[in-house]
């Protein structure tokens, strides 16, 4: 595998991994307080969906023009990829609350709880439906990622790979563990994938746009490297500022 | 009607997110980019250049509003 499969892997897995570590907590609040039977159903549901979306749609992908689907995927990459950015950058400076599962679990149980309790027997709808919201949506930005991403890079079985990956190996730990995955560290896993997106969206964008970058494709790990130092010095100034700030109000 | 508006919503969500001045930098890159290259001009820096100031408005609006509020 050359250095791009491997970025392309690395991305699929890296944000699949966090969006799974966000939909077991989910599944598990829902599984532990309203049974598992029809939990298990909306998350088998739910992946369904999500397979067949990524069945569906990659083929039409891959028959857009190159610079074409550069263009557009790399736009929108870009915007998704900033997205993450700001937000990483954001808890990593401490302007935004840090993503704590234990009370993502904690609040999700007490929803589930304050539900009139479903007959063991039936069919659970809130509980279906809660499970399998959860997965279809923190799953849908993994599909996002891995359609366009595979898309470009003439391989989304390579990227879905990379996403099933992390899949089994968040739901293997979580079997182990059994409770909430509060350890992740999911801002580094963010502020890493918002970094990779950037970067590829800027340059296939630019690619897209009809531009060349000097060095062709060895100008990618110069963006990669020069995205990754703004971003985390940005977070660092933004700390220091915050700090500062809150020493002042005191 | 409500349905269909709360699809565009979870759209508009998705894609564009908390800030939608990240995404006008975005297209306004790519669209002068696109422009140049048209008119015989390799504007590639022009795109880091947008990504650059876009992100960086956004986090200074951030960091302003926290401020007033502190």
């Amino acid at each position: 595998m050359n250095a791009g499969a491997w970025a392309l892997v690395l991305s699929s897995f890296l944000a699949s991994a966090v969006e799974t570590v966000e939909a077991f907590t989910i599944v598990l609040a829902v599984g532990l307080t309203r049974g598992w039977r029809s939990t298990v159903l909306a998350v088998a549901a739910a992946l369904t969906a999500l397979a067949v979306l990524v069945i569906a749609v990659g083929p039409s992908l891959t028959a857009i023009p190159l610079n074409v689907l550069r263009l557009a995927v790399g736009g929108l990459l870009l915007v998704f990829g900033l997205q993450w950015l700001r937000k990483a950058i954001l808890r990593a400076s401490g302007y935004k609350a840090l993503h704590d599962e234990v009370a993502i679990f904690a609040r999700e149980a007490a929803e589930a709880r304050a539900e009139p309790p479903a007959d063991p027997r039936a069919f659970d709808h809130y509980a279906f439906s809660l499970a399998f919201k959860g997965v279809f949506l923190e799953g849908l930005e993994v599909v996002f990622i891995v359609l366009t991403f595979g898309a470009i890079h003439g391989s989304i079985p390579l990227a879905a790979l990379g996403a099933a990956a992390a899949v089994v190996a968040v739901l293997v730990v979580g079997f182990i563990v059994r409770a909430p995955l509060s350890r992740v560290p999911e801002n580094t896993l963010k502020f890493t994938v918002g970094v990779l997106l950037t970067s590829f969206g800027i340059f296939w964008g630019v690619e897209g746009a009809g531009a060349s970058w000097p060095g062709n494709d060895a100008a990618l790990p110069v963006i990669i490297v020069t995205s990754a130092v703004l971003s985390v010095g940005t977070a660092s100034v933004m700390r220091q500022r915050k700090a500062l700030v809150q020493v002042v109000a005191s | 009607m409500s349905k269909i508006r709360g699809f565009f919503v979870f759209l508009y969500d998705f894609v564009i997110g908390d800030d939608w001045r990240m995404t006008v930098a975005v297209i306004a890159g790519l669209a002068l980019t696109a422009l140049g290259v048209s008119r015989g001009i390799m504007l590639w820096g022009i795109v880091p250049v947008f990504v650059l100031l876009g992100l960086g408005w956004s986090l200074v609006r951030v960091v302003r509003r926290d401020r007033a509020s502190a």
